[in-house]
């Protein structure tokens, strides 16, 4: 039995709360609070961390020790202010590291 | 190339020859594993690149409506609509296994039988903008953990790929051309022994001859 978390600044996740998933708000997306918390949450038996692009800009390091651990998985998602396309990136990252180069989505 | 010093005993022959048939039935099924997980990464990771698509247009378009409905009423009544949550979603996790590679399998459960039943506030006080942000959030949760799933996948399959196809390259182009020429080396050395093994007799045949007949060739 898993739970799910959201972080990022109170205004891109507050909406997560009404369909069921925990809420972290992360204050004017701080690097040390987020760190912080997203140890806890990695600790304490949440499976899934969606976490907004905004924050996960500052929290890069903290992420990709998680990367290669079977939980949890971090998500990024678009926060309020829009889409930084660091989800994207994300994903092409995980092609460059199998292939060795982006060969499907570099067009 | 071959860097360390290989004794060239018959003993040491064989343990290399050994060494080099693991090497190359390693090698083959190393390659095999790397071919295979290849293969299914990439419709995985074609898979993610769609629901990330798909979520992130979800999650934006959910977001201003959720900017409209915060426009339409007080922070205070927002807040406390959302303070004390209705629905609650958990996750029954196991766990897949491709090519001894443990990917992640969600299944969800939501507290409240009715999937519909997110609105945790009374629609007195609350804008229709929010029912309709809530709404939409909902109707993309289905998609978001599919993309968990998914995306956790693509990763741990990438480091495991990454992984598999540096063993692959140091078994082709390490390992085995040094133990072949670590076998070369010593079969060249055991045949000059041998040689000069051969040479010494003859020699000291004739000599021996010499000494008991004054035989001379």
């Amino acid at each position: 039995m898993v739970k799910i978390a959201v972080m990022g600044d109170y205004d891109s996740i507050y909406g997560f709360a009404a369909i069921g998933l925990s809420t972290f708000p992360i204050r004017d997306n701080s690097a040390e609070e987020g760190a912080k918390i997203l140890r806890n949450l990695a600790g304490n038996g949440f499976g899934v961390i969606y976490i907004t692009e905004e924050l996960a800009a500052v929290l890069a390091g903290e992420i990709s020790r998680y990367r290669s651990m079977t939980a949890p998985a971090i998500i990024l998602i678009p926060g309020v202010r829009g889409n930084t396309g660091e989800g994207v990136s994300s994903v092409k990252k995980s092609v460059e590291q199998a292939v060795g180069s982006d060969i499907l989505f570099s067009g | 190339m071959s860097g360390a010093h290989v004794n060239p005993t018959r003993m040491e022959l064989t343990r290399l020859k050994k060494k080099l048939v693991t090497a190359m039935k390693g090698h083959r099924l190393l390659k095999d594993k790397r071919d295979e997980l290849m293969r299914q990464f990439l419709d995985l990771v074609r898979e993610d690149m769609d629901l990330r698509v798909k979520v992130e247009k979800g999650i934006r378009s959910a977001n201003a409506e959720f900017v409209l409905a915060k426009a339409g009423m007080s922070e205070q009544t927002l807040r406390t609509a959302m303070l004390v949550p209705k629905q609650e979603v958990t996750l029954e996790e196991s766990t897949r296994n491709v090519m001894s590679v443990s990917l992640p399998v969600f299944k969800y459960r939501t507290r409240t039988a009715d999937q519909n039943d997110i609105f945790s506030y009374g629609f007195a006080y609350t804008s229709s903008d929010l029912d309709g942000a809530v709404q939409s959030l909902s109707d993309i949760l289905p998609d978001m953990l599919r993309l968990a799933e998914v995306e956790k996948s693509c990763q741990l399959m990438a480091s495991e790929i990454e992984k598999t196809r540096r063993r692959v390259n140091a078994l082709e182009h390490v390992i085995i051309p040094e133990t072949r020429e670590g076998i070369r080396y010593i079969t060249m050395k055991l045949d000059e022994n041998e040689r000069s093994t051969q040479v010494r007799l003859m020699k000291v045949k004739d000599m021996m001859l010499q000494e008991a007949h004054h035989y001379q060739e």
